[in-house]
Protein backbone atom coordinates (compact mmCIF):
# COMPACT_ATOMS: atom_id res chain seq x y z
CA UNK A 1 0.00 0.00 0.00
CA UNK A 2 2.81 2.40 0.92
CA UNK A 3 4.47 1.62 -2.38
CA UNK A 4 1.26 2.20 -4.32
CA UNK A 5 0.82 5.56 -2.58
CA UNK A 6 4.37 6.54 -3.56
CA UNK A 7 3.58 5.71 -7.18
CA UNK A 8 0.30 7.59 -6.98
CA UNK A 9 1.79 10.67 -5.32
CA UNK A 10 4.30 11.08 -8.15
CA UNK A 11 1.60 10.64 -10.80
CA UNK A 12 -0.53 13.21 -8.97
CA UNK A 13 2.37 15.68 -8.86
CA UNK A 14 2.82 15.24 -12.62
CA UNK A 15 -0.91 15.77 -13.18
CA UNK A 16 -0.86 19.05 -11.25
CA UNK A 17 2.36 20.11 -12.97
CA UNK A 18 0.83 19.83 -16.44
CA UNK A 19 -2.05 22.19 -15.46
CA UNK A 20 -4.30 21.03 -18.35
CA UNK A 21 -6.70 19.23 -16.08
CA UNK A 22 -6.85 22.08 -13.59
CA UNK A 23 -7.72 24.53 -16.38
CA UNK A 24 -10.28 22.36 -18.20
CA UNK A 25 -11.60 20.56 -15.16
CA UNK A 26 -11.61 23.17 -12.39
CA UNK A 27 -11.04 26.74 -13.61
CA UNK A 28 -13.38 26.46 -16.60
CA UNK A 29 -16.57 25.36 -14.74
CA UNK A 30 -15.92 27.85 -11.93
CA UNK A 31 -15.54 30.63 -14.52
CA UNK A 32 -18.76 29.68 -16.31
CA UNK A 33 -20.55 29.41 -12.96
CA UNK A 34 -19.54 32.96 -12.06
CA UNK A 35 -20.68 34.26 -15.46
CA UNK A 36 -24.07 32.49 -15.43
CA UNK A 37 -24.74 33.51 -11.85
CA UNK A 38 -23.94 37.14 -12.55
CA UNK A 39 -25.95 37.26 -15.79
CA UNK A 40 -29.00 35.20 -14.92
CA UNK A 41 -28.45 33.42 -11.61
CA UNK A 42 -31.82 34.11 -10.00
CA UNK A 43 -33.96 34.22 -13.13
CA UNK A 44 -36.33 31.33 -13.62
CA UNK A 45 -35.03 28.77 -16.09
CA UNK A 46 -38.06 26.49 -15.95
CA UNK A 47 -41.00 25.80 -13.72
CA UNK A 48 -39.91 26.52 -10.19
CA UNK A 49 -36.16 26.55 -10.59
CA UNK A 50 -33.51 29.18 -11.35
CA UNK A 51 -30.67 29.21 -13.84
CA UNK A 52 -28.22 28.78 -10.96
CA UNK A 53 -30.06 25.68 -9.76
CA UNK A 54 -30.13 24.28 -13.27
CA UNK A 55 -26.50 25.10 -14.06
CA UNK A 56 -25.16 23.81 -10.76
CA UNK A 57 -25.79 20.18 -11.71
CA UNK A 58 -24.30 20.73 -15.18
CA UNK A 59 -21.20 22.58 -13.99
CA UNK A 60 -20.45 20.08 -11.27
CA UNK A 61 -20.21 17.49 -14.06
CA UNK A 62 -17.60 19.40 -16.10
CA UNK A 63 -14.77 18.03 -13.94
CA UNK A 64 -16.09 14.52 -14.59
CA UNK A 65 -16.30 15.25 -18.32
CA UNK A 66 -12.70 16.53 -18.51
CA UNK A 67 -11.30 13.69 -16.41
CA UNK A 68 -13.24 10.92 -18.15
CA UNK A 69 -13.02 11.96 -21.79
CA UNK A 70 -9.65 13.73 -21.87
CA UNK A 71 -7.68 12.74 -18.78
CA UNK A 72 -8.14 8.97 -18.75
CA UNK A 73 -7.90 8.09 -22.46
CA UNK A 74 -5.07 10.50 -23.26
CA UNK A 75 -2.89 9.44 -20.35
CA UNK A 76 -3.40 5.70 -20.89
CA UNK A 77 -2.80 5.85 -24.64
CA UNK A 78 0.28 8.03 -24.09
CA UNK A 79 1.73 5.60 -21.52
CA UNK A 80 1.04 2.68 -23.81
CA UNK A 81 2.76 4.49 -26.69
CA UNK A 82 5.78 5.27 -24.49
CA UNK A 83 5.99 1.61 -23.37
CA UNK A 84 5.50 2.69 -19.76
CA UNK A 85 2.76 0.09 -19.32
CA UNK A 86 4.86 -2.61 -20.99
CA UNK A 87 7.79 -1.83 -18.72
CA UNK A 88 5.63 -2.60 -15.71
CA UNK A 89 5.50 -6.21 -16.88
CA UNK A 90 9.26 -6.40 -16.34
CA UNK A 91 8.92 -5.46 -12.66
CA UNK A 92 7.42 -7.44 -9.78
CA UNK A 93 4.43 -5.03 -9.81
CA UNK A 94 1.27 -5.23 -11.82
CA UNK A 95 0.65 -2.61 -14.54
CA UNK A 96 -2.70 -2.21 -12.80
CA UNK A 97 -0.79 -0.12 -10.25
CA UNK A 98 -0.01 2.62 -12.73
CA UNK A 99 -3.46 2.44 -14.35
CA UNK A 100 -5.07 2.55 -10.93
CA UNK A 101 -3.01 5.50 -9.80
CA UNK A 102 -3.83 7.47 -12.94
CA UNK A 103 -7.55 6.77 -12.68
CA UNK A 104 -7.29 7.89 -9.05
CA UNK A 105 -5.58 11.12 -10.18
CA UNK A 106 -8.45 11.80 -12.58
CA UNK A 107 -11.00 11.09 -9.85
CA UNK A 108 -9.19 13.49 -7.50
CA UNK A 109 -9.31 16.16 -10.18
CA UNK A 110 -13.05 15.65 -10.72
CA UNK A 111 -13.65 15.81 -6.96
CA UNK A 112 -11.60 19.03 -6.70
CA UNK A 113 -13.71 20.51 -9.47
CA UNK A 114 -16.96 19.52 -7.74
CA UNK A 115 -15.78 20.97 -4.44
CA UNK A 116 -14.71 24.24 -6.10
CA UNK A 117 -18.04 24.62 -7.95
CA UNK A 118 -20.02 23.85 -4.76
CA UNK A 119 -18.02 26.27 -2.61
CA UNK A 120 -18.33 29.15 -5.08
CA UNK A 121 -22.08 28.51 -5.57
CA UNK A 122 -22.82 28.36 -1.86
CA UNK A 123 -20.45 31.05 -0.57
CA UNK A 124 -20.79 33.67 -3.29
CA UNK A 125 -24.18 33.04 -4.85
CA UNK A 126 -26.15 31.70 -1.90
CA UNK A 127 -26.94 28.36 -3.54
CA UNK A 128 -28.90 25.94 -1.39
CA UNK A 129 -29.73 22.41 -2.40
CA UNK A 130 -33.37 21.49 -1.96
CA UNK A 131 -32.89 17.78 -2.39
CA UNK A 132 -30.87 15.31 -0.34
CA UNK A 133 -27.14 16.02 -0.23
CA UNK A 134 -26.05 12.38 0.33
CA UNK A 135 -28.37 11.40 -2.54
CA UNK A 136 -26.74 14.04 -4.73
CA UNK A 137 -23.24 12.84 -3.82
CA UNK A 138 -24.34 9.31 -4.72
CA UNK A 139 -25.68 10.51 -8.08
CA UNK A 140 -22.43 12.40 -8.71
CA UNK A 141 -20.27 9.33 -8.02
CA UNK A 142 -22.51 7.11 -10.15
CA UNK A 143 -22.16 9.60 -13.02
CA UNK A 144 -18.40 9.71 -12.53
CA UNK A 145 -18.02 5.93 -12.54
CA UNK A 146 -20.19 5.57 -15.65
CA UNK A 147 -18.27 8.29 -17.53
CA UNK A 148 -14.90 6.84 -16.43
CA UNK A 149 -15.93 3.48 -17.85
CA UNK A 150 -16.58 5.20 -21.19
CA UNK A 151 -13.15 6.88 -20.91
CA UNK A 152 -11.51 3.50 -20.28
CA UNK A 153 -13.32 2.08 -23.29
CA UNK A 154 -11.94 4.93 -25.42
CA UNK A 155 -8.44 4.13 -24.09
CA UNK A 156 -8.89 0.49 -25.06
CA UNK A 157 -10.16 1.20 -28.55
CA UNK A 158 -7.70 3.95 -29.57
CA UNK A 159 -4.49 2.37 -30.80
CA UNK A 160 -2.44 5.53 -31.34
CA UNK A 161 -2.02 8.89 -29.66
CA UNK A 162 -3.30 10.55 -32.83
CA UNK A 163 -6.51 8.51 -32.78
CA UNK A 164 -6.95 9.22 -29.08
CA UNK A 165 -6.60 12.96 -29.66
CA UNK A 166 -9.22 12.89 -32.39
CA UNK A 167 -11.65 10.68 -30.47
CA UNK A 168 -11.35 12.62 -27.21
CA UNK A 169 -12.09 15.91 -29.00
CA UNK A 170 -15.03 14.29 -30.80
CA UNK A 171 -16.48 13.06 -27.53
CA UNK A 172 -15.44 15.78 -25.09
CA UNK A 173 -16.66 18.90 -26.88
CA UNK A 174 -20.19 17.75 -27.83
CA UNK A 175 -20.68 16.33 -24.33
CA UNK A 176 -19.44 19.58 -22.82
CA UNK A 177 -21.49 21.98 -24.95
CA UNK A 178 -24.68 19.95 -25.25
CA UNK A 179 -24.91 18.86 -21.64
CA UNK A 180 -25.73 22.38 -20.54
CA UNK A 181 -22.38 23.02 -18.96
CA UNK A 182 -21.70 26.17 -20.92
CA UNK A 183 -25.03 27.20 -22.44
CA UNK A 184 -27.97 26.40 -20.15
CA UNK A 185 -29.87 23.36 -21.46
CA UNK A 186 -33.20 25.22 -21.19
CA UNK A 187 -32.10 27.68 -23.90
CA UNK A 188 -31.63 24.94 -26.52
CA UNK A 189 -34.30 24.50 -29.21
CA UNK A 190 -36.31 21.33 -28.73
CA UNK A 191 -34.54 19.42 -31.50
CA UNK A 192 -31.14 20.06 -29.97
CA UNK A 193 -32.44 19.07 -26.55
CA UNK A 194 -33.40 15.70 -28.04
CA UNK A 195 -29.94 15.24 -29.51
CA UNK A 196 -28.34 16.23 -26.21
CA UNK A 197 -30.50 13.73 -24.34
CA UNK A 198 -28.84 10.86 -26.18
CA UNK A 199 -25.47 11.73 -24.63
CA UNK A 200 -24.64 9.74 -21.50
CA UNK A 201 -23.33 12.79 -19.65
CA UNK A 202 -26.64 14.62 -20.20
CA UNK A 203 -28.41 11.69 -18.53
CA UNK A 204 -26.06 11.91 -15.56
CA UNK A 205 -26.72 15.64 -15.31
CA UNK A 206 -30.49 15.07 -15.53
CA UNK A 207 -30.18 12.65 -12.63
CA UNK A 208 -28.15 15.11 -10.56
CA UNK A 209 -30.60 17.93 -11.40
CA UNK A 210 -33.57 15.86 -10.29
CA UNK A 211 -31.89 14.78 -7.05
CA UNK A 212 -30.59 18.27 -6.25
CA UNK A 213 -34.08 19.73 -6.67
CA UNK A 214 -35.66 16.97 -4.66
CA UNK A 215 -37.70 15.58 -7.56
CA UNK A 216 -38.52 11.89 -7.19
CA UNK A 217 -39.97 10.37 -10.35
CA UNK A 218 -39.70 7.06 -12.18
CA UNK A 219 -37.33 8.60 -14.69
CA UNK A 220 -34.74 9.02 -11.91
CA UNK A 221 -34.56 5.25 -11.48
CA UNK A 222 -34.53 4.73 -15.23
CA UNK A 223 -31.40 6.91 -15.42
CA UNK A 224 -29.79 5.03 -12.54
CA UNK A 225 -30.37 1.75 -14.37
CA UNK A 226 -29.01 3.28 -17.59
CA UNK A 227 -25.82 4.55 -15.91
CA UNK A 228 -25.20 1.25 -14.16
CA UNK A 229 -25.68 -0.57 -17.48
CA UNK A 230 -23.25 1.80 -19.21
CA UNK A 231 -20.68 1.11 -16.49
CA UNK A 232 -21.05 -2.65 -16.74
CA UNK A 233 -21.02 -2.81 -20.54
CA UNK A 234 -18.20 -0.32 -21.14
CA UNK A 235 -15.99 -1.80 -18.41
CA UNK A 236 -16.51 -5.30 -19.76
CA UNK A 237 -15.66 -4.31 -23.34
CA UNK A 238 -12.66 -2.22 -22.30
CA UNK A 239 -11.22 -5.05 -20.19
CA UNK A 240 -11.76 -7.47 -23.08
CA UNK A 241 -10.19 -5.26 -25.72
CA UNK A 242 -7.43 -3.69 -23.64
CA UNK A 243 -3.88 -3.96 -25.03
CA UNK A 244 -0.77 -3.19 -23.03
CA UNK A 245 1.16 -2.26 -26.15
CA UNK B 1 29.88 -21.33 -14.24
CA UNK B 2 26.21 -22.13 -14.50
CA UNK B 3 23.57 -21.00 -16.96
CA UNK B 4 21.18 -18.37 -15.62
CA UNK B 5 19.25 -17.99 -18.87
CA UNK B 6 18.21 -20.95 -21.00
CA UNK B 7 16.35 -20.72 -24.28
CA UNK B 8 15.11 -23.87 -25.99
CA UNK B 9 13.54 -24.01 -29.42
CA UNK B 10 11.84 -20.63 -29.06
CA UNK B 11 9.46 -20.00 -31.97
CA UNK B 12 7.03 -17.18 -32.67
CA UNK B 13 5.07 -16.20 -35.77
CA UNK B 14 3.06 -13.02 -36.41
CA UNK B 15 0.39 -13.20 -39.11
CA UNK B 16 1.97 -16.30 -40.62
CA UNK B 17 5.48 -14.82 -40.73
CA UNK B 18 7.95 -16.62 -38.47
CA UNK B 19 9.93 -13.99 -36.58
CA UNK B 20 11.76 -16.23 -34.14
CA UNK B 21 12.47 -19.71 -35.44
CA UNK B 22 13.61 -22.55 -33.18
CA UNK B 23 16.11 -20.38 -31.32
CA UNK B 24 18.21 -22.02 -28.55
CA UNK B 25 21.07 -20.63 -26.48
CA UNK B 26 22.32 -20.34 -22.92
CA UNK B 27 23.76 -17.42 -20.98
CA UNK B 28 26.25 -18.17 -18.21
CA UNK B 29 26.20 -16.33 -14.91
CA UNK B 30 28.52 -13.32 -14.93
CA UNK B 31 29.06 -13.04 -18.67
CA UNK B 32 28.10 -10.38 -21.17
CA UNK B 33 26.04 -12.03 -23.87
CA UNK B 34 25.21 -10.25 -27.11
CA UNK B 35 22.34 -11.10 -29.44
CA UNK B 36 23.29 -9.71 -32.85
CA UNK B 37 21.40 -9.31 -36.07
CA UNK B 38 19.97 -6.87 -38.61
CA UNK B 39 16.99 -4.68 -37.83
CA UNK B 40 13.97 -6.96 -37.89
CA UNK B 41 16.03 -10.12 -37.31
CA UNK B 42 13.92 -10.92 -34.24
CA UNK B 43 16.15 -9.59 -31.46
CA UNK B 44 13.51 -7.59 -29.61
CA UNK B 45 10.90 -10.32 -30.09
CA UNK B 46 13.36 -12.82 -28.58
CA UNK B 47 13.71 -10.57 -25.52
CA UNK B 48 9.92 -10.16 -25.29
CA UNK B 49 9.44 -13.94 -25.44
CA UNK B 50 12.22 -14.63 -22.97
CA UNK B 51 10.79 -12.10 -20.49
CA UNK B 52 7.28 -13.49 -20.89
CA UNK B 53 5.93 -10.27 -22.45
CA UNK B 54 4.75 -12.31 -25.42
CA UNK B 55 3.69 -15.93 -25.52
CA UNK B 56 5.86 -18.26 -27.57
CA UNK B 57 4.20 -20.53 -30.13
CA UNK B 58 6.70 -23.26 -29.28
CA UNK B 59 9.69 -23.69 -27.03
CA UNK B 60 10.44 -21.74 -23.89
CA UNK B 61 12.88 -19.47 -22.16
CA UNK B 62 13.75 -19.65 -18.49
CA UNK B 63 15.59 -17.27 -16.17
CA UNK B 64 17.01 -18.80 -12.97
CA UNK B 65 15.15 -21.93 -14.06
CA UNK B 66 11.76 -20.19 -13.94
CA UNK B 67 9.44 -19.00 -16.68
CA UNK B 68 9.16 -15.22 -16.14
CA UNK B 69 5.57 -15.07 -17.41
CA UNK B 70 4.50 -17.48 -14.66
CA UNK B 71 6.80 -16.26 -11.86
CA UNK B 72 6.85 -12.53 -12.47
CA UNK B 73 7.28 -11.50 -8.87
CA UNK B 74 10.17 -13.84 -8.15
CA UNK B 75 12.01 -13.34 -11.42
CA UNK B 76 11.75 -9.58 -11.73
CA UNK B 77 12.93 -8.82 -8.21
CA UNK B 78 16.28 -10.17 -9.51
CA UNK B 79 16.24 -8.96 -13.12
CA UNK B 80 16.54 -5.43 -14.54
CA UNK B 81 15.18 -4.56 -17.97
CA UNK B 82 15.57 -1.70 -20.40
CA UNK B 83 13.36 -2.11 -23.47
CA UNK B 84 14.12 -0.58 -26.85
CA UNK B 85 13.17 3.09 -27.37
CA UNK B 86 11.27 3.49 -24.15
CA UNK B 87 10.16 6.84 -22.85
CA UNK B 88 9.05 8.42 -19.63
CA UNK B 89 6.07 10.42 -18.42
CA UNK B 90 5.86 14.07 -19.53
CA UNK B 91 7.35 16.58 -17.09
CA UNK B 92 8.82 13.90 -14.84
CA UNK B 93 12.09 14.73 -13.08
CA UNK B 94 15.08 12.42 -12.69
CA UNK B 95 14.61 12.02 -8.94
CA UNK B 96 10.89 11.32 -9.40
CA UNK B 97 11.35 8.58 -11.98
CA UNK B 98 14.00 7.01 -9.73
CA UNK B 99 11.72 7.12 -6.68
CA UNK B 100 8.83 5.72 -8.68
CA UNK B 101 10.90 2.83 -10.03
CA UNK B 102 12.37 2.15 -6.59
CA UNK B 103 8.86 1.93 -5.10
CA UNK B 104 8.21 -1.17 -7.22
CA UNK B 105 10.82 -3.33 -5.49
CA UNK B 106 11.27 -4.92 -2.07
CA UNK B 107 14.87 -3.79 -1.52
CA UNK B 108 15.74 -1.02 -3.94
CA UNK B 109 19.20 0.51 -4.23
CA UNK B 110 19.91 4.06 -3.12
CA UNK B 111 19.29 5.86 -6.39
CA UNK B 112 21.63 8.71 -5.44
CA UNK B 113 24.54 6.27 -5.63
CA UNK B 114 23.38 4.97 -8.99
CA UNK B 115 23.10 8.49 -10.37
CA UNK B 116 26.62 9.17 -9.12
CA UNK B 117 27.91 5.96 -10.72
CA UNK B 118 26.50 7.14 -14.05
CA UNK B 119 27.64 10.77 -13.50
CA UNK B 120 24.09 12.03 -13.41
CA UNK B 121 23.96 13.42 -9.88
CA UNK B 122 23.88 17.04 -11.08
CA UNK B 123 20.68 16.29 -13.04
CA UNK B 124 18.72 14.96 -10.08
CA UNK B 125 16.19 17.80 -10.20
CA UNK B 126 16.19 18.14 -14.02
CA UNK B 127 13.34 17.02 -16.21
CA UNK B 128 14.09 13.75 -17.97
CA UNK B 129 13.13 15.09 -21.41
CA UNK B 130 15.69 17.91 -21.07
CA UNK B 131 18.58 15.40 -20.84
CA UNK B 132 20.76 14.68 -23.86
CA UNK B 133 20.50 11.32 -25.62
CA UNK B 134 23.57 9.93 -23.85
CA UNK B 135 22.45 11.15 -20.44
CA UNK B 136 19.02 9.63 -20.96
CA UNK B 137 20.50 6.27 -21.95
CA UNK B 138 22.74 6.30 -18.88
CA UNK B 139 19.65 7.08 -16.82
CA UNK B 140 17.80 4.15 -18.37
CA UNK B 141 20.63 1.79 -17.38
CA UNK B 142 20.64 3.29 -13.89
CA UNK B 143 16.88 2.63 -13.66
CA UNK B 144 17.35 -0.96 -14.80
CA UNK B 145 19.81 -1.40 -11.91
CA UNK B 146 17.62 0.01 -9.17
CA UNK B 147 16.71 -3.43 -7.79
CA UNK B 148 20.35 -4.68 -7.58
CA UNK B 149 19.63 -7.12 -10.43
CA UNK B 150 21.72 -10.23 -11.03
CA UNK B 151 20.89 -10.02 -14.74
CA UNK B 152 20.21 -6.90 -16.84
CA UNK B 153 18.57 -6.92 -20.25
CA UNK B 154 19.51 -4.00 -22.46
CA UNK B 155 17.78 -3.79 -25.83
CA UNK B 156 19.64 -1.64 -28.39
CA UNK B 157 20.82 0.62 -25.69
CA UNK B 158 23.24 2.71 -27.71
CA UNK B 159 21.28 3.10 -30.95
CA UNK B 160 21.21 6.78 -31.90
CA UNK B 161 24.08 7.83 -29.63
CA UNK B 162 27.23 9.52 -30.90
CA UNK B 163 30.56 7.74 -30.57
CA UNK B 164 31.65 9.50 -27.38
CA UNK B 165 28.34 8.89 -25.62
CA UNK B 166 28.34 5.25 -26.73
CA UNK B 167 31.85 4.64 -25.39
CA UNK B 168 30.85 6.27 -22.15
CA UNK B 169 27.95 3.82 -21.76
CA UNK B 170 30.32 0.92 -22.56
CA UNK B 171 32.69 2.01 -19.82
CA UNK B 172 29.90 1.86 -17.23
CA UNK B 173 28.73 -1.53 -18.48
CA UNK B 174 32.27 -2.92 -18.15
CA UNK B 175 32.43 -1.69 -14.57
CA UNK B 176 29.09 -3.33 -13.97
CA UNK B 177 30.36 -6.61 -15.37
CA UNK B 178 33.35 -6.48 -13.05
CA UNK B 179 30.90 -6.37 -10.17
CA UNK B 180 29.56 -9.71 -11.38
CA UNK B 181 26.32 -8.65 -13.08
CA UNK B 182 25.23 -10.78 -16.01
CA UNK B 183 24.42 -8.60 -19.02
CA UNK B 184 22.19 -9.63 -21.93
CA UNK B 185 22.29 -7.08 -24.71
CA UNK B 186 21.15 -6.74 -28.29
CA UNK B 187 22.94 -4.51 -30.74
CA UNK B 188 23.69 -4.08 -34.40
CA UNK B 189 27.00 -2.35 -33.79
CA UNK B 190 29.83 -4.86 -34.21
CA UNK B 191 32.41 -2.74 -32.40
CA UNK B 192 30.05 -2.68 -29.43
CA UNK B 193 29.84 -6.47 -29.42
CA UNK B 194 33.63 -6.74 -29.80
CA UNK B 195 34.30 -4.35 -26.98
CA UNK B 196 31.76 -5.69 -24.49
CA UNK B 197 30.65 -9.24 -25.14
CA UNK B 198 32.18 -12.45 -23.84
CA UNK B 199 29.98 -14.47 -26.15
CA UNK B 200 27.71 -13.55 -29.02
CA UNK B 201 24.91 -15.19 -30.94
CA UNK B 202 24.18 -14.08 -34.50
CA UNK B 203 20.62 -14.44 -35.71
CA UNK B 204 19.12 -14.02 -39.15
CA UNK B 205 15.38 -14.18 -39.86
CA UNK B 206 14.87 -15.48 -36.34
CA UNK B 207 17.28 -18.41 -36.79
CA UNK B 208 20.63 -18.87 -35.10
CA UNK B 209 23.56 -18.55 -37.52
CA UNK B 210 26.44 -19.02 -35.09
CA UNK B 211 27.15 -18.74 -31.39
CA UNK B 212 30.48 -18.44 -29.57
CA UNK B 213 33.14 -16.07 -28.32
CA UNK B 214 33.94 -13.12 -30.59
CA UNK B 215 37.26 -14.85 -31.46
CA UNK B 216 35.55 -18.13 -32.36
CA UNK B 217 33.01 -16.36 -34.54
CA UNK B 218 35.74 -14.52 -36.46
CA UNK B 219 37.95 -17.62 -36.82
CA UNK B 220 35.07 -19.58 -38.23
CA UNK B 221 34.80 -17.10 -41.12
CA UNK B 222 37.30 -16.21 -43.86
CA UNK B 223 37.72 -12.71 -42.42
CA UNK B 224 39.83 -10.96 -39.82
CA UNK B 225 37.38 -8.72 -38.04
CA UNK B 226 33.90 -9.09 -36.65
CA UNK B 227 32.19 -6.62 -38.97
CA UNK B 228 33.30 -8.42 -42.11
CA UNK B 229 32.68 -11.81 -40.53
CA UNK B 230 29.20 -10.68 -39.53
CA UNK B 231 28.35 -9.58 -43.07
CA UNK B 232 29.68 -12.87 -44.38
CA UNK B 233 27.48 -14.84 -41.95
CA UNK B 234 24.52 -12.74 -42.94
CA UNK B 235 25.15 -13.76 -46.53
CA UNK B 236 26.02 -10.31 -47.80
CA UNK B 237 28.81 -9.07 -50.00
CA UNK B 238 31.80 -7.83 -48.07
CA UNK B 239 33.14 -4.68 -49.76
CA UNK B 240 36.89 -4.87 -50.14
Amino acid sequence: MKRFLKLYSIEQKLAFRSCDMLIFGVAMPVGVLILISMIAGNKMAGEGYTYLESSFASLIAVGICAAAFMGIPLIIVDYRDKKILKHFFTTPCSPMWILGSDVLCCAVNAILSAVAVSLVSVVFFGYQMRGSIPGFIGAWFLTMIAMFSIGLLMASLCKTVKAANAVTSLVYFPMLFLSGATIPYELFPEGLQKVASVLPLTQGIKLMKAVSMGIQTDSVWKIVVLLVSITVICSAISIKTFRWE
Amino acid sequence: MSACIEVNGLTKAFHGRTVVDGLSFQVQTGEVFGLLGHNGAGKSTTIDLLLGLKKADRGCGTIFGMEPGKNRKRVFERVGVQLQSSNYQNNIRVDEICEQKAALYENPADYHELLKFFSLEQFEKSQVNKLSGGERQRLSVALALINHPEIVFLDELTTGLDTAARRDVWKRLKELKEKGTTIFLTTHYMEEAESLCDRICLIKDGKKVIEGTVKEVIENSPYENLEEAYLWYMGEEVAQ
